[in-house]
């Protein structure tokens, strides 16, 4: 096997890891802030 | 510390913060992958697959000093009982767990050419899955003490308990002796050659900086969390 599958393997569980996690941490933020906005205008 | 001690003190900084890290980070990150892919020469030992040094290293910083994070968090709250030093130790866990356990996958990849294996149960390798597990149970303790409006504070001790293993982590491979290499990398200096090393920093710097950036989203959740249930709470005793 080519030491290269190794190389982009590593890479990409390190990119999607690292997307997911930035992903839902700014979309549970939006959420949360965009209902507390909601809310104050209330 | 203190200072920020002041949820809208400290959301002043932090709403600003959040966006600047993230691009800076995922700038240097970015910056540093491509580098290590392209611009530095294969090992002579290891050959190509070195390149994962750039993504395995600051995974593996970032796992122990999230845990790190949770203890000063930690000790923040149960000496001083800062208001925001349950929501910061929340908000550290998911992170932390994400980059110990990138740790290991990219490790285990890492190791199949390298030592042949994909796993042992070296001193290394065991602590670090040891750190995932701890981060696993801090995520559900800490969310259970909330459900429960608790102040977290088991969550806490649990965080302070989990920071013995840390030092376990760092010294492991003195300790024990089996697969995974010696520290290359210290305060004073590096065993590795500066033609392979150089990327490294600007992953480490662009790692931290998404990190410290997730951090800052997760604690400005909790606390537009706890606004609308504080508000919830004040209509429904009205």
């Amino acid at each position: 096997m080519s030491p290269w599958a190794f190389v982009v393997a590593a890479y990409a569980v390190a990119v999607i890891a690292v997307a997911a996690l930035v992903l839902w941490a700014c979309g549970s933020m939006r959420r949360a802030e965009a209902a507390a906005d909601e809310i104050s205008r209330r | 510390m203190h200072f920020l001690a002041n949820p809208a003190r400290f959301l002043r900084i932090a709403k600003p913060a959040t966006g600047w890290l993230l691009w800076i980070g995922l700038v240097l990150a970015v910056a540093g992958m491509a580098a290590g892919l392209n611009l530095t020469p294969p090992d002579y030992l290891q050959g190509e697959t070195v390149r994962i040094l750039y993504v395995h290293v600051p995974a593996a910083w970032l796992g122990m000093a999230g845990w790190a994070g949770i203890a000063a968090a930690a000790v923040s709250q149960l000496v001083w009982r800062h208001p925001l030093s349950a929501i910061a130790g929340r908000a550290i866990a998911p992170a932390g767990a994400t980059f110990a356990a990138v740790c290991l996958a990219t490790g285990s990849i890492w190791g199949r050419p390298t030592w042949g294996t994909w796993w042992e149960w070296d001193g290394r390798l065991t602590s670090m899955l040891i750190l995932l597990f701890l981060y696993l149970g801090y995520i559900g303790l800490a969310a259970a003490e909330k459900e429960r409006d608790g102040e977290g504070r088991l969550a806490a001790i649990f965080g302070l308990a989990g920071a013995i293993n840390l030092p376990v982590i760092h010294y492991s491979v003195l300790w024990w002796r089996t697969l995974h290499q010696g520290q290359s990398i210290g305060v004073t200096g590096s065993s590795i050659d500066g033609a392979i090393l150089w990327p490294l920093p600007l992953t480490m710097l662009g790692f931290t900086a998404v990190f410290a950036s997730v951090v800052l989203m997760r604690m400005r959740a909790e606390l537009a969390e706890a606004k609308v249930e504080a508000r919830l709470r004040r209509a429904a005793s009205e």
